[in-house]
């Protein structure tokens, strides 16, 4: 072996090796203390290496020094005691000899040959091989911040892949020829082609390839349940994990804009007809940028004082830092997409003003209507919706309080009613906030939780509580009108519901209490009557929300387009977004033939004139 | 941006009275709806009543009683500056129609709201009989205003300074029992004030509309921090209400809920005079 070659590897943190024959590969991590001890024959001589991705060159524990440029005679597997070193292989480039190098840095992940005479590098391992490689790379994991630390502030919990992460979890893809993945995820992300991209360590190709069907990259890399999507129905999934897509997205996002990559896309064309989109969550954020590409002018209604609705005011700092929900709607403010805040649609502006106005309109209001159960002493001080708490400590920034005038909420026990990802958003954000207990409160099992496993688990870390198969059935409240416990009655699992999920049933005599001095209910949201009680020409399903044509998306009055949680009542950002992505392409169309309509009449007319 | 182009100091600057460009607001905005506003970046989300509105010019009042940091913050802005956000206009406005004799009952700052509401029932072609009270004569607001509207105007205060000495419970009940046409009675002022006008009407069985204030972030029924208990169901003043037939308003749990955050507001008027 060549060292020199080997000199390849040093500014690489990773380091991975495989045996031909029995297919064991290898790594050597930066943090591994115990570097990887291989044997080795050097001038005739057994000798110890020890691999290590700090070195230059080969640490020989031996007395034996290497010289520059000296040749491993042979380098032994430590799996199966054979040879790592082919002598018989001929370059596939040049023909020439071949010193073989089975060692290779994680960009480089199925092992190659260089080639001595010209330095060709030339991968000499069939596709089964290369596939029983890549078989065999574990599913990477992203760094993150001390559990122990992290719940003392509000940065962000992972800090996303390193390149080589991200490369070597890309290694892990089979570029399956018919994806599963694409069709999983509802903006039907080319997931294969961006992946390949990372292997080949061009990054900025590979985020080019996401923003052509979702320009929110760096969010859905973030909050989208991809274990229920893309990465759900991933090959290799069954038999191990899949291949984390979710996190390659985010880390592919997170690079173009921290390699401030970003190019705003040109509006070569314009057209004359114009587009109004009421709320800048991410349905409405998704519209907006696909008719602003296709040419529209657009422009969005938000009832706030901040865009990005839920991604603003729900998801917290920690889970979806507010700086990057920024940074994607600059990006569309650069696209000319116009932003009105502090519009209420409805009271200020009705739909049929709009349309007076606009050719069509959004409604991408979202189900912000906070549910509570209607039990007894429910309207006890320190008793909040999971909204009126997410919104006080992110849109409004109670956390920094008394620097943000908003008075935050405070408790040292709180419990947080539901399961769901706003209730580990809730609870999380409870225990930064100081708390000495929180505890969720859920009236299914742990199996039935309906948050995404990854924020479970963080949940876990951080030390909160889960009282499962539990449901509150009245609160208790102090003197001074403040919960003080919540009585509480213990549930079994019987048979499932519509939804498919067992039906918790209350088991009679088993009540008992619950001592908090806080309470947030997190068990859903309704859709708001704000927007429909001036257009009653909106046509609603039984649970209030709006009813679409689901081919077009287009609601009971023409032009006036629906979707995300407003029809569907509350789901994912990615699903928002794929709604937004069919109405979208719908209106574009419909407003395309009205136009062409309009010109044909211009000409008829001129004819006639003529 | 929102600039005010007039400000005005009443009631030893204890109240205060500004004139807001808001021509899109001013143009939408019925009597009994709110804005929500925030002064500055750091600032709090504020529910406000509106007390009149220009449409033609294109600038809403609002009069707000200094309390604590956001209206100490409000109160040191001059004309010419501007205040961040206003969303609005926000809440169902006033069920106005001609019914014949209302009573329009209003006390301390809840005259403000009172007045747009007045104004509109009067020009809906009612016999408007106005009873507006304060503490002192000192922190009476818009006397002349409300003289100019009212069939009758009948004013108290609570030490006798001004009108008749005592609270506005005392001529609501002489008319009441005077008076056998009276269809309505519209109370806007502080929770007891509303709570024992209430008490009275609901002898007589004369149907009562409330202006309720309670807490409130977002103002379009995002958070439900502002849920109030009528008739037995919780809803959302910010969408439901913010008038609601006063016989039905659980006042009780109203005051409980809107004295949780009163030491918060102390310690944060408190830092910022610092």
């Amino acid at each position: 072996m060549v060292l020199n070659d080997v000199k390849y590897l040093k500014y690489k943190t990773y380091l991975q090796t495989y045996c031909p024959y029995c297919k064991v590969s290898f790594n050597v991590e930066k943090n591994d203390l115990k570097q990887l001890k291989l044997n080795a024959i050097y001038k005739n001589q057994e000798l110890q290496l020890t691999l290590s991705p700090y070195l230059d060159v080969f640490d020989v524990e031996s007395s034996i020094p290497l010289e520059k440029d000296s040749i491993l005679d042979d380098l032994i597997c430590p799996h199966c005691g054979k040879s790592l070193i082919s002598k018989q292989i001929s370059c596939g480039e040049c023909n020439s000899h071949v010193g073989e190098v089975i060692i290779s840095a994680a960009s480089k992940l199925i092992p190659f040959y260089i080639c001595l005479k010209h330095g060709c590098e030339w991968h000499g391992l069939s596709k089964s091989d290369e596939r029983k490689i890549k078989l065999k790379i574990p599913r990477q994991t992203m760094p993150e911040q001390d559990q122990t630390l992290r719940v003392h502030n509000y940065e962000e919990v992972p800090y996303g892949y390193t390149t080589e992460l991200a490369m070597l979890e890309a290694g892990r893809c089979l570029q399956c020829k018919n994806p599963k993945c694409v069709a999983g995820c509802p903006v039907n992300i080319d997931i294969p082609s961006f992946i390949e991209l990372i292997t080949h360590e061009t990054l900025n190709e590979a985020a080019k390839k996401i923003k052509e069907r979702n320009v929110l990259p760096s969010i859905c890399g973030r909050v989208c349940p991809q274990e229920n999507q893309c990465e759900e129905v991933c090959i290799l999934g069954i038999k191990d994990k899949p291949v984390a897509i979710g996190r390659l997205e985010r880390f592919v996002a997170d690079y173009e804009r921290k390699m401030e990559l970003v190019e705003v896309p040109v509006i070569s064309e314009t057209i004359p007809q114009k587009i109004a989109i009421i709320g800048s969550g991410p349905s409405g954020l998704t519209v907006a940028a696909d008719m602003r590409k296709h040419g529209y002018s657009v422009t969005i209604y938000e009832a706030l004082h901040e865009t990005g609705g839920v991604l603003t005011y729900g998801i917290p700092e920690f889970r979806l830092p507010k700086s990057i929900v920024q940074f994607e709607i600059n990006y569309l403010k650069e696209m000319g997409v116009r932003f009105e805040l502090n519009h209420v649609i409805g009271p200020l502006i009705t739909i049929d003003e709009l349309l007076d106005n606009y050719d069509a309109v959004f409604i991408g209001v979202g189900a912000g209507l906070p549910r509570f159960m209607n039990i007894e002493g429910e309207s006890l001080g320190n008793i909040f919706s999971s909204n009126e708490y997410l919104t006080r400590m992110n849109l409004m920034k109670a956390y920094k309080f008394p620097e943000y005038d908003t008075p935050k909420p405070r408790g040292n026990k709180i419990a947080v009613i539901g399961g769901g990802n706003v209730a580990m958003d809730c609870a999380r954000t409870a225990i930064r906030n100081g708390a000495e207990e929180v505890t969720i409160v859920y009236r299914r099992s742990r199996h039935e939780l309906p948050a995404r496993q990854e924020e479970v688990h963080h949940a876990e870390q951080e030390g909160i509580k889960f009282k499962l198969l539990t449901s509150p059935i009245k609160y208790i409240g102090t003197d001074s009108y403040a919960v003080k416990g919540m009585e509480c009655i213990q549930m079994k699992l019987g048979e499932p519901d519509d939804s498919g999920r067992r039906r918790p049933v209350p088991i009679e005599n088993s009540n008992f209490i619950i001592e908090c001095d806080m309470a947030i209910v997190a068990i859903g949201t309704g859709p708001n009557p704000i927007i429909f009680n001036s257009s009653p020409k909106l046509k609603r399903n039984k649970w209030g929300y709006i009813n679409v044509n689901p081919e077009t998306n287009e609601t009971s009055m023409e032009f006036v387009y629906a979707g995300g949680d407003i029809v569907t009542g509350s789901a994912t950002v990615i699903e928002a977004m794929g709604a937004g992505r069919i109405a979208a392409n719908a209106m574009h169309e419909k407003l395309q033939k009205k136009l062409n309509h309009a010109k044909k009449q211009k000409g008829k007319k001129k004819q006639i004139a003529k | 941006m929102f600039q005010i182009i007039r400000k005005q100091e009443m009631a030893k600057g204890s109240i205060i009275r500004f004139d807001i460009e808001a021509p899109k607001i001013a143009k939408k905005l019925k009597p009994g709806q709110f804005i929500i506003l925030r002064v500055n970046e750091t600032g709090e989300r504020i529910p406000l009543t509106v007390a009149d509105k220009d449409a033609f010019a294109g600038y809403i009042t609002i009069i707000f009683q200094v309390v604590g940091k956001t209206t100490a913050l409000m109160r040191s802005l001059n004309e010419g500056d501007t205040i961040k956000d206003i969303a609005g206009p926000l809440g169902k406005p006033a069920d106005v129609e001609k019914v014949g004799t209302v009573v329009m009952v209003g006390g301390g700052t809840g005259v403000a709201i009172l007045h747009h509401v007045a104004k509109a029932y009067k020009e809906a072609g009612n016999y408007v009989i106005g009873i507006i009270g304060s503490q002192d004569i000192e922190l009476l607001i818009l006397e002349n205003e409300m003289r100019a509207i009212c069939d009758e105007l009948i004013i108290t205060t609570d030490n006798g300074s001004y009108g008749e000495r005592g609270f506005v419970t005392q001529p609501l009940k002489k008319y009441l029992s005077e008076r056998y046409d009276i269809k309505l009675v519209y109370a806007i002022g502080p929770i007891i004030m509303m709570k024992n006008v209430c008490k009275l009407t609901k002898s007589f069985k004369i149907p009562t509309m409330v202006s309720l204030n309670p807490i409130m972030i977002d103002g379009t029924g995002m958070c439900g921090g502002c849920r109030v208990k009528i008739g037995g169901k919780t809803k959302f003043c910010c969408v439901d209400g913010p008038d609601f037939p006063g016989n039905e308003v659980d006042f009780e749990e109203l005051e409980k809920r809107n004295s949780l955050y009163l030491k918060d507001e102390k310690d944060s008027l408190l830092a910022s005079i610092r």
